[in-house]
């Protein structure tokens, strides 16, 4: 026992054993850490980064505070009830000389156009008519000049750009804006589709997740039931459309599926239609052509877990007295669930994220987030629109992932 | 041999083929009575879990027929078989607990829920895992797995219960008690049990009768006192328990007995089992407990002087292996019972062996 104790307690130079432990460990570990390193550098400032600076710009928006700095200065004692007093409207008419002298009173008819619709124009007019007015008082001539200085709403918009920080972006990407006390108002119809988009998103991952998952699950079934020799060659069949660019599958649908395409002309060989069908630049175009990409995505993961799963399980089952279904969905069905599980949330995760797909093939109401993005980010140059829409749709991925983690544990997922 | 009428089970004429060109059954016909322990023992490939499996419905023959009470179930689906199977790694569904999966072959025949309560509780009781009943599989240590697999295919009162290499992921000290376990459960509920497996030993210990497969072909079927004294082929007497082989030619038939000639060594007198001509080559099959050190003289027909090449202390007994006839690897057992033999390598010994104890067989 003497003997045990000195053993534990200290190695032969003295230094206890649990710190000894500790070194070996931390090499062990920093080791391990050197390997990782590279990958982590690059994802942080590849990707982690970015999006972060992106997301940033969907609350963060200073281009009031930094074009305007004197009009905004001034608004911050207004007390938002009636018209702004005489030294506001100098400090506007100050801004907007600037403005026009610096040529950048585009921007400004701009980020005020995105809240006032239309009132981009009067910006622009009010700063080249500004740069004659020499003395006050300063009020009566601009709302002279433009009879927008004089709607309560401009100014609420005004003061709103006093801080670098605003929540209109969020509140439009859900169909909600800033009312003219600066209240928050639902938005009006003609411009009230975000949450529409949204949900067809969803509608439409949902729709070819399920397809994904009733084509998929036979297909990896017989894969991993068949031997080898047949099952690699079925296996090259499926994995084969990852090696065509995503391009050229889209548009191989587009081909097959168009008015004159091969489908409609053997449908109309055959009579069963006498008129090409619409199969294309609408939904089932686009349904058809996510599914046939993501299909691989939820059979694999399917299809490693059906491996694991020992033929014995089945014929135990039925020599206990299970006909060939009941076995099947009694005791074969439940433990591919992890693989269904992983499959199906890897393919809806993948599907919300759509662009060009339903870009290439799909109509204009098929279109999901995944465009509008594009679209603020390529061809408005609002940033603050494509942030928004981009951290909404990432919200509502983690938070279902996190439910999904909650109901099935990803920790019995298989991937692979 | 059961006659056919009672033959609970009866394979007739069964030839099995995976790919048209090689037999792994071959013009198999074998009989099972009822509440019989019948083992198939073999190497692998020898087609004694493809037997079993054309048995449980899974595999079907490619000639011949399989009656069971009589009725042939050729057509049968496995799952109206009613036969419980214990399977090599238990296959147990993981997915549910012990006593679900106690539950599905009651729950499946329709049974009320009272029945169903008692009979999970006598089985479990059967296999002592009472406590156990709400416990996954994969909670559960390899020797109570393979109870719960038992307890599974007992829990129906199948007519017949078949297992294929139940014991063989145990170690060796739960295997040999879970031999007795299961060897007692089928005494006491006395249903009928075809149990294959590659053990010797597992078959020797377990079984009522054991059927000998190798290559396709069932070699001998008897009891295990029947097989291990007096093995009908050499095969049989390799691979049931240790064997010392020596090769030569008959040189006579005296009836029952026969004299063999060994190359460059002298005559052994035999038991003539399987050779009828003289002149044609033979095996000659010794134990090596039946071979006696230093015999009185003239007490044996077979007496030799062999080269120790090697000894080996066992504890209970000590084993010997020597140069004997010309043949390097023949082994003398000896009991530790008279105290430790003290022998060495390269002393010459005299041993000597029965006429009865060397069985003239086949050359195969």
């Amino acid at each position: 026992m003497a003997t045990m104790t000195v053993q534990i307690a200290g190695s032969p130079d003295g230094m206890p054993l649990r710190i000894k432990l500790q070194q070996v460990e931390r090499w062990r570990k920093l080791k391990a850490f050197t390997l990782v390193l590279p990958l982590l550098l690059f994802i942080l400032v590849a990707f982690v980064l970015p999006i972060g600076r992106m997301m940033f710009n969907a609350i963060h928006d200073e281009t009031l505070l930094t074009l305007m700095p004197q009009t905004s200065a001034a608004l911050s004692v207004w007390d938002g009830k009636d018209l702004p007093d005489e030294r506001v409207y100098a400090a506007l008419a100050k801004d907007l000389k600037q403005a026009w002298a610096q040529k950048i009173t585009g921007m400004i008819a701009k980020r005020i156009n995105y809240e006032l619709p239309g009132a981009g124009g009067q910006v622009t007019s009010s700063a080249r008519k500004a740069i004659t007015l020499s003395a006050g008082p300063y009020k009566a001539a601009l709302i002279e000049i433009s009879p927008l200085w004089g709607q309560r709403d401009v100014w609420s918009l005004l003061k709103r750009g006093h801080s670098a920080y605003t929540a209109y972006y969020l509140l439009r990407s859900v169909d909600y804006q800033y009312g003219p006390e600066s209240q928050i108002v639902a938005s009006p119809p003609e411009s009230a589709f975000f949450r529409n988009v949204f949900l067809r998103t969803l509608g439409i991952s949902i729709s070819v997740t399920a397809a994904t998952l009733l084509l998929g699950f036979p297909v990896a079934y017989l894969l991993a039931t068949l031997p080898p020799k047949t099952s690699n060659l079925l296996m090259i069949m499926i994995v084969l459309p990852f090696w065509t660019s995503l391009l050229v599958r889209t548009t191989a649908w587009v081909v097959l599926l168009q008015d004159h395409g091969i489908v409609n002309d053997v449908l109309m060989a055959l009579h069963v239609t006498s008129q090409p069908v619409e199969l294309i630049f609408n939904r089932v175009g686009t349904m058809v052509a996510m599914t046939h990409i993501q299909l691989p995505f939820t059979l694999l993961p399917i299809y490693s877990v059906m491996k694991t799963i020992p033929t014995t399980h089945v014929r135990a089952a039925r020599s206990l007295g299970a006909g060939p279904f009941y076995a099947f969905w009694k005791v074969y069905f439940p433990q591919t669930l992890p693989g269904v599980a992983a499959g199906c949330l890897l393919t809806f995760i993948l599907c919300l994220g759509y662009y060009v797909t339903p870009e290439l093939v799909g109509g204009a109401t098929d279109q999901m987030v995944g465009h509008f993005v594009a679209l603020y980010t390529n061809e408005d140059l609002n940033w603050g629109m494509a942030s928004a829409l981009g951290a909404i749709l990432l919200t509502a991925t983690l938070l279902l992932y996190y439910v999904f983690n909650k109901l099935v544990g990803v920790d019995r997922l298989k991937m692979g | 041999m059961p006659d056919a009428k009672n033959a609970f089970v009866k394979f007739s004429d069964i030839q099995k083929t995976y790919d048209g060109e090689t037999l792994v059954v071959k013009n198999l016909n074998l009989e099972i009575p009822r509440g019989e322990f019948l083992t198939m023992l073999g190497p692998s490939g020898s087609g004694k879990t493809t037997t079993l499996m054309m048995l449980a419905g899974f595999e079907v023959p490619t000639q011949g027929t399989i009656l069971l009470e009589g009725r042939s179930i050729d057509n049968m689906p496995p799952h109206k078989r009613d036969i419980g199977m214990v399977f090599q790694n238990y296959a147990l569904f993981p997915h549910m607990t012990v006593e679900e999966n106690l539950v599905f072959p009651l729950k499946v025949r329709k049974l009320g829920k009272a029945e169903i309560e008692a009979k999970i509780k006598r089985v479990l009781d059967m296999v002592r895992l009472g406590a156990h009943g709400k416990r996954r599989p994969g909670q559960l240590s390899g020797g109570q797995q393979q109870r719960v697999a038992l307890a599974r295919a007992l829990v129906f009162d199948p007519k017949l219960v078949l297992m294929d290499e139940p014991l063989g992921a145990l170690d060796k000290q739960l295997r040999e008690q879970m031999q007795l376990e299961i060897k007692h459960i089928h005494e006491n509920l006395g249903v009928t049990v075809v149990y294959v497996t590659h053990d010797q030993g597992e078959a020797l210990t377990m079984s009522d009768r054991i059927a000998v497969f190798n290559d396709g072909v069932v070699q001998q079927v008897a009891a295990p006192a029947e097989l291990y004294e007096r093995p009908q082929n050499a095969f049989v007497a390799q691979f049931v328990g240790e064997n010392n082989q020596l090769r030569g030619k008959v040189a006579a038939m005296n009836g029952e007995t026969c004299k063999v000639e060994i190359p460059g060594a002298a005559d052994v007198q035999a038991l003539a089992v399987n050779v009828e001509v003289v002149g044609r080559p033979t095996v000659l099959s010794l134990r090596p407990e039946r071979v006696k050190l230093n015999p009185a003289p003239g007490s044996f027909p077979n007496v030799f002087s062999a080269r120790v090449a090697e000894v080996i202390y066992l504890g209970d007994h000590v084993r010997v292996r020597a140069s004997v006839c010309g043949h390097d690897d023949f082994v003398i057992k000896l009991p530790n019972s008279e105290g430790i033999v003290q022998l060495e390598s390269g002393t010459v010994i005299t041993i000597g062996w029965k006429t009865e104890d060397c069985r003239a067989l086949d050359a195969s």
